[in-house]
């Protein structure tokens, strides 16, 4: 319950942030707190310093142009949850902060925060992956941008180098979306949670991107099944159902009390036709 | 230390606090106001929420130097026996408390999904308190008295006290 | 008060609440006293091992910490004592249990330092800086393979088995040979944590000047505590004061004397400060006891026509490592409520206790009987699908019958009353039976699968007459009329969410015509109020409120006397009617028992040779327990593709007896029911092999969420005990116990098309998607 002591440091610009955490290899940021501070309280993370980047300014904005979003990295949960243009151009990422832990953690849970924190059970990854999303990362030596496919490497580990910050994440506007989640029944974590992100000509699915959380050591993109939807009727849901099949293959899927890897990855199958009836119901 | 200043239920404090202190035990052992309690130390039962700017947090996962600069809300300050307020007479009509103790924390919740959602149905109130475990009741009485009190607000019915209650029936 | 005789069953607002809804309520951990430290347990990181060392010297140096002490150091200062077990069975195993582990640690979480500092945090960080070294040994986990041998939690035990019981009554050989069919079924209890929503809290202080202990503690028994712990320290028990003050919540877990609160109290005496403890949620997790872990073996005999004739049992029950206050007691009540409520004519059980390597198991909701009910119930499904007939019809066939209460069961309980029949049909009438079969029917073949459970319970509780209990059975009330007529009444009982505040005050005010807000309701310090037994077994109105119920009788009766004095009338001629003190037949002449409790403290104008003062105590000592029952249906859904179980409707039909307060009746169901449906479907206590507790914080052990529980639909059934001036029966275990299986029950309705008969608790959808995509080898569809 009580977190080793640490020092605290709020900084009021980005640079000021990023000189304070150059310096230091055992100095962690903070931007909401809730992936990291459960882990202090636990001290399963004993940060020596705190570089609290809540004062920065347009850390906190969603812009969007028509086409692209830009969403700063201390956007909340809750906050997008509320998006009115995320609802209508993203659905996937508003059906994944409306279903992100629970309102007071969506309250100050940010976007930045769960991305950088690369948990394996996150909802946001596979969102992220499915809207094909660029992070933007704030180094001492400039900004770079990362692919979402490239920055979620694994169990707790991202693309975000040591003295790195992640600023923004931006993706392209993607109506046909849905994120789909079945929530583990103690953690409210996603034991499965797929996002299919469609591109529909007509009655039938062009393009499809479809990404898995939860199941394995990282969010994945389901490469066969984006594959076998190509073509598919959007209306058909035995179809939907069929292509959606071995969502997880080749994944070595996580055990728990709660669900065996093997449960994990048929779940993968369902909820990935869930999210992609989801997504062409919007198409 | 960090100083913080912070201001609590209308009153603005100024306090000199180590960085690693939980707001929930700034307002506890700091202020004394032990309304807010902890029941868990995995930001898991909700029982130490508080309004942060009239926002619901869980004041166990904030650091009170997070808190500086900003605007608390406690059990303490959302009414009194001088004037209930309907969230809190809500609770008390319809028996949506036994032991008591994730009470606080679960009345802040409430009043801060009413604030989003004033006119909830039981599957939203049920997914709106979500972060809040309660042992007693099964939550049973806890949805009768969002709902209660959800009507009671739109009614704008004014604040009423403890004695004025005390001793009816149920509603 | 015209209103005054409806307060008995009336829904009054609790009186508890508005200190509880304002946020000024004073649980332990809001108790603060000048000088206050605080400390901090190191626990075991093993299942098993032997403690080669601990080193509290790195400890001792850390800014702020004011003491540190192992095992060595409480011995050597004087406090060697064993954690007491208050239930005793012949030839019992009681291995000693030290509050702090002295060589070996047999749980993880088992504490074996404690360090003492200024502040919470200060003692956080000590924590860390005690050095110990263990040697892992081979943890006992498995609970029947810890009975059958190796590796020992006790290795001077040379055994694992604390107890054998065997019960055997009726025939149960001729019972077995005229049954058509015999239905064998492994049954699995699992362990459960109780959870309240306050962990373990206290606070100590030892007075120098006074030589006098006050111990605040989250505790549903004070009295009883106190007691343990002034023999346990040697101190006079008036020197020791225990006051449970506002207690967020006890499920059982809280009837109990932890070595926490003994070192805490200790502590206290040594270092002459107060000295707080307040754990936190993970260590609530693995070191408050849990509940249940029952594995049963049975074999039920039955005739064609669904009569139950015999009952063989062999049930394994789960101790953990060591006793705390009344575990090798709890599975000995298995047995004896396992017939439900049927009749049999042969039964034949044995109950074997066994240590492991995890955390105590003791009281928890319900405490060996929900183990029973469940069996039975699903027994009863079992037996109804082998012969083909409905569940319901089962019931009915085996039901005791309404016309033979009191009834001796065959374990040698005797029911004090019920109507089994009618609540049955009460709860059909209102799930509406029929349309529920067709309706299934229909689902079936849109490939949906809806599944319907009965729970016919019936429960013991009203804890209970004294020779069949581990400690006193009564309990205790004194009502004092003060001068000004308002009343001021002591319980016993020590309520922690019950709502006895109102209640009591309810029936006060009912018996003696004193608005309800004139009565004030004390409890839960040892120095306040005389000795009580406390809260739990489903007795704090069963026996706390038929005690008050004794006390006011001799007010009235004393009042009386003083009032038929005043009015120079026989006092067989005046009697309390509505609340008033009356002459019979002459409305003119009228008392109020203020009026009385007047004259009464004045001491002027009272009967010759009477004492003055208006008051009682009275203890109760209950006759038998009490046995209340229901009839529970519950409706799920099993989506197909997932493999999840959503109840769609719940009914519970309960009879309790006298209904004081509908509300908090009702309100005490629907906990039940929480938990008992959690237990079914989500909840269970998960060790790994090395004795890790894997299902440890609130993250990993799912305790049920709103949106994971549904509206439930109560009613009740009024059948009043015999066994209590009230009439009352116990309500706060009943909607546990009667749920579970029902919902088991229904969730297997629902899958029998895939020749599913049963699956172990909780339902977690992989087990149940499992067995609907199972092929013909068991394996699944892939």
């Amino acid at each position: 319950m009580i977190t080793a002591a640490f020092e605290y440091y709020r900084p009021a610009s980005l640079d000021e942030a990023l000189r304070l955490l150059g310096g230091r290899d055992d100095a962690k940021i903070l931007a909401g707190g809730h992936s990291l501070i459960p882990m202090m309280k636990l001290r399963l993370a004993e940060p020596a310093a705190l570089i609290d980047i809540a004062a920065i300014p347009d850390l906190g904005r969603i812009d969007f142009d028509g086409k692209r979003f830009r969403i700063g990295a201390l956007v909340t949960h809750a906050t997008l949850a509320a998006n009115r243009d995320l609802e209508k151009n993203a659905p996937a990422l508003w059906d994944a902060a409306n279903h992100i832990g629970d309102p007071q953690v969506r309250n100050r849970g940010t976007i930045g925060g769960s991305a950088s924190h690369g948990d394996p059970s996150a909802d946001y990854p596979s969102v992220l992956l499915a809207l094909g999303a660029t992070l933007s990362l704030a180094g001492k030596s400039g900004s770079r941008d990362v692919g979402a496919d490239a920055f979620f490497r694994g169990m707790f580990d991202t693309a975000l180098a040591p003295g790195e910050i992640l600023t923004t994440v931006s993706f392209d506007a993607a109506p046909a979306s849905a994120y789909a989640k079945y929530q583990h029944p103690a953690s409210g974590y996603a034991m499965v949670g797929v996002a299919a992100n469609l591109r529909l000509n007509g009655g039938t699915v062009g393009e499809a991107r479809i990404a898995v959380t939860g199941v394995g050591d990282s969010a994945f993109r389901a490469g066969n099944v984006e594959k076998a939807l190509a073509g598919a009727r959007a209306g058909d849901a035995d179809a939907i159902k069929k292509a959606c099949s071995n969502a997880a293959s080749g994944v070595d899927a996580r055990s728990d009390s709660q669900a065996s890897g093997t449960y994990r990855a048929a779940m993968a199958d369902v909820y990935a036709a869930r999210a992609v009836s989801a997504a062409a119901a919007r198409g | 230390m960090e100083t913080v200043n912070i201001e609590v239920n209308g009153r603005s404090y100024s306090n000199e606090v180590e960085p690693r202190l939980l707001l929930v035990h700034y307002l506890r052992d700091t202020l004394g106001l032990t309304g807010t309690h902890v029941g868990c130390d995995t930001s898991s039962c909700g029982a130490c929420t508080v309004l942060l700017d009239g926002i619901s947090v869980k004041s166990c996962t904030v650091f009170a130097a997070q808190a500086g600069g900003h605007a608390v809300t406690t059990i303490e300050g959302i009414g009194n026996s001088g004037a209930l307020h309907p969230m809190q007479e809500a609770f008390w009509a319809k028996h949506g408390l036994q032991c008591g103790f994730c009470t606080p924390g679960m009345i802040v919740s409430c009043i801060d999904l009413l604030r989003r959602n004033p006119d909830p149905s039981d599957a939203e109130i049920r997914a709106g308190i979500e972060g809040n475990l309660c042992r007693c009741t099964g939550y049973e009485n806890i949805v009768r008295a969002v709902r209660a009190a959800a009507a009671a607000m739109k009614a704008d019915e004014p604040r009423r006290s403890v004695a004025e209650l005390l001793p009816v029936g149920a509603s | 008060m015209s209103t005054i005789p409806s307060m008995i069953g009336s829904p009054i607002r609790r009186r508890e609440d508005p200190r509880l809804i304002t946020g000024r309520a004073t649980y332990v951990d809001d108790v603060k006293m000048v000088g206050t430290v605080y400390a901090a347990f190191v626990r075991s990181p093993y299942g098993h091992a032997k403690v080669r060392s601990v080193d509290v010297s790195a400890a001792k140096e850390r800014p702020g910490v004011v003491a540190a002490y192992a095992a060595a150091d409480l011995i050597a200062a004087g406090l060697n004592v064993s954690i007491p077990v208050a239930a005793d069975l012949p030839g019992l195993k009681k291995p000693a249990h030290p509050p702090l582990a002295i060589d070996e640690v047999r749980f993880v979480g088992e504490p074996v330092a404690v360090v003492v500092a200024n502040t919470p945090y200060a003692a956080r960080d000590a924590v860390e800086a005690v050095a110990v070294e263990y040697d892992q040994l081979e943890a006992a986990i498995d609970l029947e393979k810890a009975a059958a041998g190796p590796p020992y939690v006790h290795e001077d035990l040379g055994t694992n088995v604390a107890f054998v019981m065997p019960v055997k009554t009726g025939d149960p050989e001729a019972a077995f040979a005229e049954a058509d069919v015999v239905v064998k079924e492994r049954i699995v209890n699992q362990r459960l944590i109780p959870c309240p929503m306050e962990p373990r809290s206290m606070l100590a202080h030892w007075d120098t000047g006074a030589a006098h202990l006050t111990l605040w503690t989250s505790t549903q028994i004070p009295h009883l505590l106190r007691t343990n712990l002034a023999l346990l320290l040697g101190l006079g028990e008036i020197k020791v004061r225990v006051i449970a003050p506002e207690v967020g919540g006890g499920f059982g877990a809280k009837l109990n004397l932890y070595g926490e609160e003994i070192v805490v109290s200790w502590l206290s005496t040594q270092l002459g400060r107060p000295v707080k403890y307040i754990e936190t949620r993970s260590e609530n997790f693995a070191a408050m006891t849990h509940g249940r872990d029952q594995i049963q073996y049975i074999e039920v005999g039955a005739k064609k026509d669904g009569t139950i004739t015999g009952l063989r049992m062999k049930i394994f029950a789960n101790l953990g490592a060591y006793h705390q206050l009344l575990t090798p007691g709890i599975p000995t009540f298995t047995p004896l409520m396992s017939p439900g409520c049927y009749k049999l004519t042969g039964f034949d059980c044995e109950v074997t206790g066994v240590f492991t390597n995890t955390m105590a198991t003791d009281a928890y909701r319900g405490a060996g009987r929900p183990e029973a009910t469940f069996m039975i119930e699903r027994a009863i499904d079992l037996v109804a699908l082998e012969l083909g007939l409905d569940p319901v019809d089962v019931r009915r066939k085996n039901f005791i019958g309404s016309g033979e209460f009191p009834f001796t069961t065959i374990t040698g309980l005797t029911y004090d009353s019920g109507n089994y029949a009618a609540s049955l049909d009460k709860a059909l009438e209102l799930v509406d039976y029929k349309g529920l079969r067709a309706k299934q029917e229909e689902l079936r073949k849109q490939g949906r699968y809806l599944g319907i459970g009965f729970s016919t319970y019936v429960e013991v509780c009203g804890m209970g007459p004294s020779a069949a209990m581990p400690a006193p059975g009564w309990d205790s009330a004194q009502v004092r009329v003060e001068p000004t007529g308002s009343v001021t009444v002591m319980t016993g009982i020590s309520p922690h969410g019950q709502g006895e505040e109102t209640t009591f005050a309810q029936i006060v005010s009912a018996e003696l015509g004193v608005p309800i807000d004139s009565v004030s309701v004390i409890h839960g310090d040892t120095d306040k109020v005389q000795y009580g037994v406390g809260t739990f077994g489903s007795r704090g109105t069963a026996v706390g409120g038929a005690a008050l119920k004794l006390a006011i009788d001799s007010i009235q009766a004393k009042a009386v006397k003083i009032a038929a004095h005043q009015w120079e009338a026989n006092p067989d001629d005046v009697e309390y009617k509505d609340g008033k003190i009356t002459v019979k037949g002459d409305p003119s002449k009228s008392m109020t028992t203020a009026e009385v409790g007047f004259t009464a403290f004045r001491g002027v104008g009272l009967p010759p040779g009477l004492e003055p003062g208006l008051d009682a105590t009275r203890r109760f000592e209950p006759p038998n327990f009490v046995y209340p029952f229901g009839a529970h249906v519950c409706v799920v859904e099993v989506d197909a593709d997932t493999g999840e179980a959503k109840i769609v409707r719940y009914i519970a039909v309960d009879d309790c007896g006298r209904v004081i307060n509908p509300l908090i009746v009702d309100g005490q169901i629907h906990g039940g029911l929480a938990q008992g449906i959690a237990q079914a479907l989500y909840e269970e206590a998960v060790y790994d092999e090395n004795g890790q507790l894997v299902s440890g914080t609130f993250m990993d052990y799912a305790m049920p969420r709103a949106h994971q529980l549904l509206a439930f639909e109560t009613d009740r059934t009024t059948t009043p005990s015999p066994v209590n001036p009230l009439g009352v029966k116990g309500v706060g275990e009943a909607g546990t116990i009667g749920s579970t299986p029902a919902v088991v029950n229904a969730v297997m309705d629902a899958l029998a098309p895939f020749g599913v008969k049963n699956i172990d608790m909780p339902l977690r959808p992989e087990k149940l998607w499992k067995a609907m995509h199972a092929n013909s080898n068991g394996k699944v569809n892939e």
